[in-house]
Formats: structure tokens, sequence, C-alpha cells
């Protein structure tokens, strides 16, 4: 086992004193032309960007009470303050949820509320402009949407929602984040994240089977747009691809098998990670779930089962059903979708499986549920 | 009738105006405001039932404070439940005759006003002496609470230090209510009192206090943990709606 240096655990969590734009200068590169206008956003800045932002935070209030509410309600009580991995990792105060907000709210305020329009320094309300835009993309960047904030806000504020509202914001004016923009231009066209063609994804999974049956001495199939099959398995196209998140793959086929169920994966819905929800984008999403539909459709499945990934999962579990539902079509006895730590421990607790506790006995283990299933 | 008893029956009869016209407008905005997607923040009831237990107690014991911040919960549900019994208490200047529970609070109320002037002063200390909550301060929030320790000392002056004449201040307001105006004692401490009062209800729809509606409309908190079994729709008719569904 490797050496890990593990640090002390203390009986109190420290709280960094705060230091003042030290992490100003992080952001993210800046998606190109293409991957802009390839998932509907400007290519570059457009021309009046203050006035067309303003609108369209206008827009996105009007349409989604949690931000309504969320804008008017927080009382800076402070009790997010130390509560962002950000901001403990980092000591900007910038990085701290309400201070993340204000970011946001010094906008709203300024162009939508009594007191913002007029007595501006007052109530920390502040212009659209050039300084607001570079703060926005560099700490809105600087959010993973964990919404571990809102668990400890007394109205359950979630920066999470102020995070991508601001990207949408950010996107709709022309300025996009490469990483997620140009990913979820491949999934729109070719299917999954990483841009994997369905020549790539039978070859991979014809290697996978014949790993398995090295290891194992069984034939395991890891079937794709296989008509007919029962379940759907959508998993993140990272499983096909990157250890150790093959390993994962390799056992759900090795899951399906036992239990004898019957299974597929589709090339057209080759991806869980739906990075629509990280830009805040509700078209985008909805496209990208679109497609988990259709590939139901087309293969004639029952079900719905989803591998593993903590975001994939709050897409799933969460909108799915509003995205691209209803899914009436689906055997109604399972859930939609299902989790395949669901599916694994339902098969378990059947004793449908045969395990063998030996196979890994040399490792501690433990479940960590970054699903939260 | 004295310029002072116009100035304050015009300015009460604006504040109420104002604040209610102020709540009735924001409340009708939340509950009219679609809600795109179900957000539900973890660990999210999956009953009805259990959306209105976990409502009952953020709201009556602050519970996610409570888990967040021991000090904050501790300064700020003294301030709020203090608060509570301060309001209940002064029911007595509007009903006549004076219902019988408001009586039976007197002495709570008189005692709360204190717990409730202590509570807004450790909030205060904490928004001087913690770094991150004098970073996250405007001058608004300092102004908040000014004003409502204002509201406090000035009552507390009126009760153990000078007295003012009650029976005249409750003519005061059953004429407001009656519109059968009655003189405004000219008493110092008592017209400070009924100013601040008159602004923090003028502020109030358009301010921060706007968390006390603003808490049972939040979707992280007021949403059942369903999505799977029942297809979230964006719009509703119900207003509070979520709980109902
Ligand atoms: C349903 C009713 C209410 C609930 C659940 C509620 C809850 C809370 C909570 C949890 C906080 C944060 C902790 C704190 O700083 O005290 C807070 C802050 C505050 N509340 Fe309320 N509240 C309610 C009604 C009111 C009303 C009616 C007022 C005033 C007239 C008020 C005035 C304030 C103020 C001024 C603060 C900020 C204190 C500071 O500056 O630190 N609240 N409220
Ligand atoms: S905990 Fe909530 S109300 Fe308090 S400062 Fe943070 S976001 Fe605002
Ligand atoms: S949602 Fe964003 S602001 Fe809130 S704790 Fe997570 S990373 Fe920090």
């Amino acid at each position: 086992m490797a050496e890990f240096e593990t640090p002390a655990l203390r009986p109190y969590p420290e709280i960094p004193p705060i230091e003042i734009g030290v992490m100003a200068h992080s952001k993210p590169f800046y998606a190109k032309e293409d991957h802009q206008q390839k998932i509907g956003f400007p290519g570059e800045l457009i021309d009046n960007w203050q006035q067309a932002a303003v609108d369209k935070m206008g827009e996105l209030v009007d349409n989604s009470r949690a931000l309504r509410v969320f804008l008017d309600s927080c009382v800076k009580c402070g009790a997010c303050t130390d509560k962002c991995h950000y901001y403990i990792g980092t000591s900007d105060p910038k990085n701290m949820p309400v201070a993340r907000q204000d970011l946001f709210r010094s906008v709203y305020r300024r162009y939508y509320t009594l007191a913002g329009k007029y007595f501006p320094s007052l109530v920390g309300a502040r212009d659209m402009d050039q300084s607001v835009l570079d703060e926005w993309y560099s700490y809105f960047h600087q959010c993973s949407q964990c919404r571990r904030c809102s668990v400890y806000c007394p109205y359950g504020i979630d920066t999470a929602e102020i995070s991508m509202a601001a990207r949408e914001i950010m996107d709709s004016i022309g300025v996009g984040q490469k990483y997620c923009n140009e990913i979820i231009g491949k999934a729109q066209t070719i299917g999954n994240n990483l841009g994997l063609p369905e020549p790539a994804l039978a070859d991979t999974l014809e290697g996978l089977e014949e790993d398995i049956e090295d290891e194992t001495g069984v034939t395991v199939r890891m079937p794709l747009d296989e008509k007919g099959a029962d379940i759907l398995l959508v998993t993140p196209s990272a499983d096909f691809f990157a250890e150790p998140h093959v390993d994962g793959l390799i056992g759900y086929a090795k899951v399906f098998h036992q239990a004898g169920l019957s299974w597929t994966l589709s090339s057209h819905a080759s991806e869980a990670a739906n990075f629509g929800m990280f830009i805040g984008s509700y078209d985008n999403m909805q496209k990208l779930a679109l497609r988990v539909r259709e590939a139901a459709l087309e293969l004639g499945v029952k079900r719905i089962v989803f591998g593993e990934c903590g975001h994939a999962w709050r897409v799933a579990y969460n909108f799915l059903n509003t995205l691209a539902g209803p899914f009436d079509f689906l055997d109604p006895n399972y859930p939609l979708p299902q989790h395949v730590c669901e599916v694994t421990y339902d098969l378990i607790q059947r004793n449908a499986l045969r395990l063998d506790p030996s196979a890994n006995d040399d490792m501690v283990l433990t479940f960590h549920d970054s699903c939260n299933v | 009738m004295s310029l002072l008893t116009i100035a304050f029956t015009l300015l009460f009869y604006f504040a109420g105006a104002v604040l209610l016209a102020g709540l009735v407008y924001r409340i009708r905005l939340y509950a009219t405001t679609p809600t795109p997607l179900r957000i539900p923040t973890t660990p999210a009831p999956t009953t009805a039932p259990g959306v209105v237990r976990r409502m009952f107690f953020e709201v009556t014991l602050f519970n996610s404070l409570f888990k967040s911040n021991k000090w904050i919960w501790l300064f700020g549900w003294i301030f709020h439940m203090a608060l509570l019994f301060v309001l209940l208490r002064h029911l007595r200047y509007f009903t006549d005759p004076v219902w019988s529970w408001v009586s039976l609070i007197q002495p709570i109320g008189k005692y709360a006003a204190f717990a409730m002037v202590a509570g807004l002063f450790g909030l205060w200390a904490r928004r001087l002496l913690v770094d991150r909550v004098r970073y996250i301060s405007s001058p608004s929030d300092h102004l908040m609470l000014a004003l409502l320790v204002g509201i406090g000392l000035t009552g507390l002056g009126m009760k153990y230090v000078a007295h003012t004449d009650i029976v005249a201040v409750k003519a005061f307001f059953l004429g407001l209510m009656y519109f059968d105006w009655q003189p405004m004692p000219t008493d110092l401490a008592l017209n400070l009192h009924l100013l601040m009062v008159a602004m923090l209800m003028i502020v109030f729809p358009f301010s921060k206090l706007l968390h006390a509606p603003g808490v049972f409309f939040s979707p992280t908190r007021n949403q059942i943990d369903n999505p799977r079994e029942k297809r979230h729709l964006p719009t509703r008719e119900t207003a509070a709606g979520e709980t109902s569904a």
C-alpha cells in the first residue's frame, strides 16, 4: 500500500483570516468562437454587452423563484462564510459563498431594486462594467456548485444557482468557458464529452471484453446499441477511457452478467455527465437529456440505469424526468432513472450475486457515496 | 390638531400602506415565479408532511443555522424570539378590550425587550469583530441593526426610565384604526420610538427583512425530494407551492 502523509485531525476546523484578492488572477481558458456558436451563444463579446447582461439577468430572475428569493433574502448573517472549500483553501473573501453571491447581487440591486437605484453605496450596489465582468469570470468559476453552503444557510440560499445564472449570463454575451462549452458541443453532436465516435466505442468495449475474459476466463458481453435490451446503461464517457473509471464499467458489466440482466450501452447517449448544468444553460442541458430519451426509444429498452458520477446523478435523479419526460414508455416497476449502485445493492440483498470477499481483502475499503444516492 | 399629530397620523397610514402593499406585491412575485427544476438540499424529506416538519423547525428553531454557527444561532434566535414576544405584547395598544392571552404574556414581553437588545448587540459585535462578517457588511446592514437597537432602547427607556402616557398612545392608535383621530402625546422618547418603527415598516419590503416571507418560498427547503416518483413541472397554481405537490 502507498504511504500517505495523513494530515492530523484537528478538534476544531481552523478558519483562515481573509486575504483580499489573492485569487483574483485565477480563471479558466475562454471558449473560442466556434465552441460558443456551436451551442447557441455569440462567438465573442457582443456590442452593448452591459445592457444585454442586465436584461438577461432580469429574464433569469423572472423565471426562477430560487434566484428571486435568494437575491432578496440574504441577511448577511455570515453563517456560510466558512463553509466553502474554496474559501478555506485560498483565504480569498470573494470565495465566501455570500460574497460570491454579492458579486451578482450587487448588480441585481443596482438595476432591479429601489434601494440600489437610488442609494447604491448604502446597499453595496454596482454598475455592470468590465471590472465586474472580470470578477464574475474569475470567481464564478471558483465554485464547484457543490451546494454545501446551501445546507448551512438559514434560508437554504444555494450559491450554485447563482453561479449557474452568472455563467449563463456570461455565455449569452459571448464570454464562455472553454472546457465546458467545447465538451457540450461534442456531446451534442457525437454523443459524449470525450468525442468518441461509435466505431471507437465499439472497439474499446471489445477490448474490455477481452480483458475480462483474460482475467477471469468468463465471457462477459459489453453490448453497444443492441435493440431489444431491457436496460439502457448511461455512464460517464470517462468510463470508456480513463483509469480507474474503467474498472467501474468492467464492474457494471460483471454485475449485469452474473445477474443475467439484458443490457446495452448507446452510442447516441454515451454520456451521463451533463455539462449543461455547469453552465446553467437549461436549453443545453435539455438537449443532452433528450439524447437519453431518444436512445431509450430507439433501442426499445424498459429501464434506464446510470453509472457512477456525482454530477451526472444530480441531473439524472433530479432533472431528467422534468427535462426529457414523461417516460411512460418504460417499465413503471423501476425508478426512473436507477443508479447502478441501487441495482447492485438490490441484487446483493436478493442474493443474486456471488461475491468473493477474499478477492479484495488486501485493501481497507469504504464506500464514498459521492452521488448522494 | 397639532402639527405633530397630523404628521404622525399621516406617517403611520403611509407606513402601513407601504408595508402591506409591498409585502403583498413581493409575496405574489415569489409565489408566481416558476421553479424550473427540483432542487431541494440534502437531507431532503420525501413526503409533504416531512417538508412541513422541516420548515417548522427551520422557522422556529433556525435548525440549519444551529448546525452552521452556534454564536450566530444563539444571538439570532434570542433576538427573534424576544422580538416575537415584544410584538405580541404590543398588541395591547391595538385591542380594546385587550385579549386575555395578550395580558397573560405581558410579563414575558417586558423582559424580552432586554433579550432582544442583547441579541442585537451580539450580532452587531460579530459584524464588527469577525473579519469575514465585517467584509460582507454594507452600511445598510449596520443601519438595520442600529434602527432595531434604537427602537429597543427607546422602548426600554419609556418602560424603565421615564414613563410615557400609554393611555394616550393607545387612544392614538385605536383612533388610527377607527378613523377617529386622537392627539399624539409630545414626548421625545415616544416620538423617536414611533418614528423609527414607521421607518422600519417602510424599509421592510425593500430590504433584507424580506427574509421573513422569503424563507417560506425557498425551493431548496420547501420542495419534496420525489422527482422520480412525480414529474416536476415549473409552474403550479398553488402559492407556497411545493408542499402541496
Ligand atoms: C418568519 C420569520 C423570521 C425568520 C424565520 C427569521 C430568521 C432569521 C435568521 C435565521 C436570521 C439569521 C441569524 C441572525 O442574524 O439573527 C435572521 C436575521 C435577521 N432578522 Fe429575521 N427572521 C424572521 C423575521 C424577522 C423580522 C420580522 C424582523 C424585523 C423586524 C427580522 C429582522 C432580522 C434582522 C435585522 C436580521 C439580521 C441580523 C444581523 O444583522 O446580523 N427578522 N432572521
Ligand atoms: S448563510 Fe445565507 S443568509 Fe447568511 S450570509 Fe450566507 S447566504 Fe446570507
Ligand atoms: S456551491 Fe460554490 S460557493 Fe457554495 S460551498 Fe460549493 S463551491 Fe463554495
